[in-house]
């Protein structure tokens, strides 16, 4: 018989049950999301406005709340995909050793020779010895200070490959250390573009690494890419060197630890510093917005207690000789050191406008970035063009539903109200589904779920069908019997044809990118969907229908 | 007996291989031409193939858009390759017109730079100074590049996985039948986007993956009750329980192709330009699909011929044990 047993009914129905409830809040859209905000807003402890107060109270907190995000081509907003330039950090690395190999080489100048860097590659770090013949010895020392790699996966192996060449000893780092270094790098600098963003204050931003070593970075409401770029794109990297003299000639030749940077404001200036920095930006424990003594926007900063000291004594030592303060490898300012400064706090002046000064200061506060971006990819859509896109995709999404539902009743009757009804049922579990794994609907995503109200009535299409069949080929044959065989007889075609389109879905997935992620989610969980309300939903109607009717004679 | 819209007879039996040698000649030719196609005119990539940066702006105006002058204004900025075409929609206000401009990658840079893009607002605005641009997608030779491979091995994934599918759930004639007919759809599909030189992109990509289950999707369901026949009615000619196959199965192939259409060209029509060329392929797809589950995937199951004496168990019943699912 079409007998469906009790506790299958109770939980069909408790599916459909929890799956409306769980659309519903979609429905609201605006109301739903304005009670979130005030919600996260209070979360973070801030005291609502009382906007915000009335928005909470526009949606009961006892009701479900997760609401589909809309994606960027719905929203508006701005999409970013930048490469961390990991190969930097190795330069970085490598030159912070040459002091260390420096000493512990110089103390056994008496069999060793003179010793002396060499220009390299960046990421190399040459040395040349003046005995050749003591190559091996030099070796050993430098090994000596080779450390091994302090991660999961490189066990066992040393942080720098050492090498020799004639009478040079060649030191970079290792692949093992390369990685680890590469995994640092990511870690940091998704940090610290996060910290950025938040600071910048949009809501929601999407920051997730992609790759070995790229990062995605997606701002709803953002109003244009260029505005993220600017605020990401920035190293912010800030050093104290101190400031050996000053140049003309960009090209000039330096000693192998001092480096020429141009000025920020005067062109044609260059200065030699020292490459050594004698604080970082690192060393920063605050950085806000200010005014200098003539009422010249500035960066006021502190340094923690080690910085603090390190640059007192700096200051002390060296009155009356002016030091830079270099941003992104130019020189901002460089101003003579007046007196000791002690307590480790000052202002950093330059030309700056307001804005500047406290774009700077934002920086400053998030840290620096470890390694350059390049900006491989961006997005900017309008939110009018997002608007635009939702109000074409409801129209066709309603337009369509209609003609389906219209087609369906015309072609199967009472049946075709059940597939009707299992459809608009189909769809609110998309909708819960996708509000509660936090999914994005984007444009693609909208024609996905038009596309699966074309298909999703092909299940029961393949089962009516049947159904029709059985009637004809079994004259006498019971109503309920045919009813049966249809169900059973299309079981194998809807399995198959089913199991082969999610296959292609679940590629889709896998492979797509961006807006068609958005489309292949869509279209799985449509498969998902239509395949139960198909077998389930519409089969529990026509058993119930059945059930109360007891018609002697099925016409469909 | 109520009404029933029925497009297809109650009973059928159209001899759908009567004109075999027409309509597989008229798909090896269509097949053919569309490689020649793709070959001789090329595909209009989009930038997520060949890199470069489109920018879509709107601007308030009545009178029709001049592209020549944008083309003027532009030119200046000595960009390379520029290509500027108006946009249409039927959900446009009369007043609003869009234009979109596509610039190719910059020599030495990814994605586009601040600069150039406020310069080419800048220009703009000698156009139309209330001029807008409303979105901008940039995107730098080394993504595409890579792009181009992804959309490569996501199609020949799909074709793949299917064709091993179809292999444990039917016979390896089977896969290949379907197979054909897969690679049948996606080249014709491809080569309407060539003869028409329609902006071809990552999201044509995704259509075309759709289109593959689709279009499986259909041969499936012929294939199923093809091999339900095959235990039935053992006698029969091969030729003869393919016929049989595809009439007793037309009606809900017409059901199917037709509910999917109803809703792909309320979309197509109404759904706006951003997502046409996408909808379009889908559109095209479905149709190409639906001729080629009736039309291909069986035919070159029939010229390999299969062994019948195997046929003897229904397969699909080591996978799923029918009765579980039927009543209880």
């Amino acid at each position: 018989m079409l007998h469906i047993s009790l506790w299958k009914r109770v939980l069909i129905l408790i599916i459909i049950l929890i799956g409306v409830v769980f659309a519903a809040p979609n429905i609201f859209y605006n109301r739903v999301e304005g009670h979130n905000d005030a919600v996260a807003a209070a979360a973070k402890g801030e005291s609502l406005t009382p906007e915000q107060q009335a928005a909470q109270a526009g949606w009961p907190d006892w009701l479900p709340s997760d609401i589909v995000n809309l994606g960027l081509d719905l929203r508006g907003g701005a999409q970013l995909l930048a490469e961390v330039n990991v190969d930097e950090v190795y330069k970085a690395r490598v030159d912070a050793l040459w002091p260390e190999f420096r000493k512990a080489l110089a103390a056994e100048r008496g069999t060793l020779g003179s010793i002396r860097r060499l220009n390299a590659d960046p990421g190399v770090l040459r040395i040349q010895i003046g005995n050749a013949d003591q190559i091996a010895e030099a070796q050993k020392i430098a090994e000596t200070l080779n450390n091994p790699v302090s991660s999961l996966t490189g066990v066992g192996q040393k942080t720098l490959a050492i090498t020799t060449q004639d009478n040079q000893l060649i030191i970079q780092l290792s692949d093992a250390e390369k990685a680890a270094t590469d995994d640092r790098t990511m870690q940091q600098s998704l940090e610290i573009v996060r910290r950025r963003i938040d600071a910048a204050g949009t809501r929601e931003p999407t920051i997730v690494r992609e790759g070995s070593d790229r990062i995605l970075i997606q701002v709803p409401g953002a109003s244009s890419a260029q505005e993220i770029k600017q605020l990401i794109g920035t190293t912010a990297k800030l050093t104290f060197n101190s400031v050996i003299g000053t140049s003309s000639n960009p090209n000039e030749a330096v000693g192998s630890d001092q480096e020429i940077l141009p000025s920020a404001d005067q062109k044609g200036l260059y200065y030699i510093l020292d490459s050594l920095p004698v604080v970082t930006g690192e060393d920063l424990t605050d950085a806000r917005p200010d005014t200098d003594q003539n009422g010249y926007p500035a960066v006021a900063f502190r340094f923690n207690a080690s910085a603090a000291r390190t640059f007192g004594d700096y200051t002390q030592n060296n009155i009356g000789k002016p030091f830079a303060i270099v941003l992104d490898n130019k020189v901002i300012s460089a101003p003579t050191i007046q007196s000791h400064i002690a307590g480790g706090s000052g202002i950093i002046t330059g030309r700056f406008t307001v804005k500047e000064a406290t774009d700077l200061a934002l920086l400053l506060r998030a840290g620096a970035l470890p390694a350059s971006m390049t900006f491989l990819e961006e997005r900017t859509i309008g939110p009018e063009l997002g608007a635009d896109s939702i109000a074409a995709g409801k129209m066709a999404a309603a337009v369509g539903a209609v003609l389906v539902v219209v087609f369906m009743i015309a072609s199967y009757g009472t049946f075709g109200v059940f597939a009707s009804l299992a459809l608009g049922i189909n769809i609110a579990l998309i909708f819960a589904i996708l509000s509660v794994i936090g999914g994005t609907l984007t444009l693609p995503g909208i024609a996905g779920i038009v596309l699966t109200m074309g298909t999703a009535v092909d299940a029961n299409v393949l089962v009516f069908e049947r159904i029709r069949e059985e009637l004809r080929n079994q004259q006498k044959a019971k109503a309920a019997r045919a009813i049966e065989l249809g169900y059973e007889r299309a079981m194998s075609a809807i399995v198959d044809a089913n199991v082969t389109t999610f296959l292609t879905a679940v590629i889709l997935f896998v492979l797509g990118a961006g807006p068609v992620r958005g489309f292949a989610v869509t279209f799985l969980i449509g498969i998902i969907t239509s395949v139960f309300t198909a077998i389930w939903v519409t089969r529990l109607f026509v058993s119930i229908w059945f059930a109360r009717r007891r018609p002697r004679e099925l016409v469909l | 007996m109520a009404f029933r819209l029925k497009l297809v007879p109650e009973k059928t039996n159209f001899d759908f291989f009567k004109h075999q040698v027409a309509t597989f000649g008229f798909s090896v030719f269509m097949v053919l031409a569309s490689i020649v196609l793709v070959l001789v005119m090329g595909l209009n990539l989009g930038i997520d193939f060949r890199g470069g940066t489109t920018i879509r702006t709107e601007a308030d105006q009545t009178e029709p858009v001049d592209i020549g002058a944008y083309r003027s204004a532009i030119a200046p900025l000595d960009l390379g390759d520029v290509l500027i075409t108006q946009v249409y929609d039927p959900n446009f206000r009369a007043d609003q017109k869009v234009v979109t401009i596509r610039i190719q990658a910059q020599d030495g840079q990814e994605a586009i730079s601040p600069d150039t893009q406020a310069k080419v607002l800048e220009s703009l605005k000698s156009v139309n100074k209330d001029i807008k641009i409303v979105a901008t997608e940039s995107i730098g030779p080394k993504v595409s590049g890579e792009l181009i491979w992804t959309a490569i091995w996501s199609v020949l994934a799909a074709v793949a996985a299917i064709l091993v599918y179809i292999w444990l759930r039917f016979e390896w004639q089977f896969s290949v039948g379907a197979v054909a007919a897969l690679i049948h759809d996606v080249t014709v599909t491809v080569g309407i986007f060539a003869l028409f030189q329609i902006k071809f992109d990552l999201s044509i990509i995704a259509a075309l993956l759709t289109i593959l289950g689709y279009s499986i999707n259909d041969t499936v369901v012929v294939f199923d009750r093809l091999r339900e026949n095959l235990v039935k009615y053992k006698k029969m000619p091969l030729r003869e329980v393919m016929n049989l196959s595809v009439n007793e199965t037309l009606s809900r192939t017409v059901m199917t192709s037709g509910t999917t259409l109803l809703a792909l060209i309320s979309l197509l029509v109404l759904g706006g330009d951003v997502i046409r060329n996408f909808v379009f392929a889908m559109t095209w797809g479905v149709i190409v699909g639906t001729y080629s589950s009736v039309y291909v995937a069986k035919n070159i199951v029939l010229f390999i011929g299969l062994d019948r004496n195997k046929e003897k168990k229904d397969p699909s019943e080591k996978f799923f044990d029918k009765t579980d699912v039927a009543t209880d």
